[in-house]
């Protein structure tokens, strides 16, 4: 049985110096629960992989809590200065390392380390700071930059249904990094609405397979608002 | 007077035609989609494929259902939801028509920088540079200058580039510039502004036309 009492008994295992993803796209399919879990946890050193920390997002209280080693994400200081966070406030003293990664590279990069592919050329980023330090080659006369995969320890995502396989079923735009950050990480840990018998969800209709997913927990979704 | 911010984006609006596949950025060009055509397809790269307006009702607000700045959508007839990955292969990939962009420069060579103010350090991407590299039209929605006086529109970008050569258009409250092989040129100027005026307000050289229309709204 997949399922777990309580998303910090899903959480069993995590350690200090681990590499987490944590899929959603600030209020769409994010794991609130289980970030909520992992801060209550006082996990630390941890190395973070999600689209974005501090606009809203509870990844922003593992900042808070000195847990963060580095960050790997799309946002993560705002360019209009407009707001300030607990990530940003962290990094200018120099106590957390940012990787910042294009939107789409990251989303691949991710993809290509559940799909065993170990690098990949990409077209977006050269003559920027994305292609810093990485080989380049023409394609086609363009410039392509190469990427390597990325995998983590644990997986914290977020599924509207689950059946007791763990068999995935999303919500609107809540699938995001989700989807790829299942197949990504060695331990998958997905919070789900409801979990229903095995069977009842339409093959159809899955998205994600239940081999990626390790542990299920049922948790109500926490209603999560955008901060620009 | 320059053109406030949805006029703006009203006449980037009109850059846009039905059966085309747009995506809007942060800002500014979220305000596209209250003045597009009908028929036009808006992508969200958080994985929506037609989405509607944004929703004023906040008592409407689903967490599940925003699109890439965070704001509450609703879905029209016929839309899609994919993930990340697959959002990203759409835009990489070349299927999508037009994306529309905020801007902080833009080079006379259509260089775009739109994610870090180096007085500030840090960024954001997001989806800015995989936009700039796989929309097969980019258009770059800003104020001419900035809220102290300095030019946006350089010879040379001197902030951190997004994307090299990827601009086709600017559109900002004096003036609509499109980048050609021979140089940045000067298309429109907004109403109640002279030409005289958007020179002073560039700070690069433009190709000017014996006659400039007007922006029609």
């Amino acid at each position: 049985m997949k399922e777990f009492p309580t998303a910090d008994a899903a959480l069993e295992g995590v350690t200090d110096g681990m590499s987490i993803m944590a899929g959603g796209f600030v209020s769409a399919g994010s794991p609130t629960n289980l970030i909520r879990a992992l801060v209550r946890r006082g996990t630390r050193g941890l190395t973070a992989i999600a689209n974005n920390i501090g606009l809203g997002d509870e990844l922003d209280s593992l900042a808070e809590h000195g847990q963060l080693a580095k960050m790997i994400t799309t946002f993560a200081i705002r360019a209009s200065g407009s707001r300030t966070t607990h990530f940003e406030r962290q990094w200018r003293a120099g106590a957390v390392a940012l990787e910042l990664v294009p939107q789409g590279t990251l989303a691949e990069r991710i993809r290509a380390g559940g799909a065993g592919i170990p690098a990949f050329w990409s077209p977006v980023g050269p003559d920027t700071v994305a292609a810093e330090g990485k080989e380049t080659r023409l394609f086609g006369g363009r410039p392509h930059v190469l990427e390597h995969a990325l995998t983590a320890d644990v997986a914290l995502i977020r599924a509207q249904r689950a059946d007791e396989r763990g068999n995935l079923v999303y919500r609107g735009a809540g699938r995001n990094f989700n989807v790829p950050m299942a197949t990504a990480a060695r331990l998958v840990i997905a919070e789900v609405e409801e979990i229903v018998p095995t069977g009842s969800l339409d093959p159809e209709h899955i998205v994600t397979p239940g081999i990626y997913v390790d542990r299920l927990v049922r948790c109500p979704a926490v209603p999560v608002r955008w901060q620009g | 007077m320059p053109l406030t911010r949805e006029l703006i984006a009203m006449r980037a609006a009109r850059e846009l035609a039905p059966g085309m596949v747009v995506n809007l950025g942060i800002g500014l060009p979220t305000l596209v989609a209250s003045y597009a055509p009908e028929g036009v397809l808006f992508q969200a790269e958080n994985g929506i494929l037609g989405y509607g307006g944004v929703l004023e009702d906040d008592a409407l607000f689903d967490p599940d259902m925003i699109n890439a700045g965070g704001q509450p959508v609703a879905t029209v007839p016929g839309a899609s939801f994919f993930s990340s990955d697959a959002s990203f292969a759409m835009i990489r990939g070349g299927h999508i028509d037009v994306a529309i962009l905020g801007g902080l420069q833009v080079s006379v060579t259509g260089d775009l920088a739109n994610w870090m103010v180096p007085a500030r350090g840090g960024g954001s991407i997001g989806g800015a540079m995989d936009l700039a590299t796989g929309a097969r039209r980019l258009i770059v929605l800003m104020e001419h200058v900035t809220k102290t006086g300095e030019g946006r529109i350089l010879p040379e970008c001197t902030y951190p580039l997004t994307g090299k050569g990827c601009v086709n258009l600017i559109v900002t409250d004096l003036a609509v510039l499109e980048v050609t092989a021979a140089g940045l040129a000067l298309r429109e100027i907004a109403p109640d502004i002279t030409v005289a005026e958007v020179l002073r307000a560039t700070s690069a050289p433009l190709l000017v036309p014996a006659q400039v229309p007007l922006m029609e709204l």
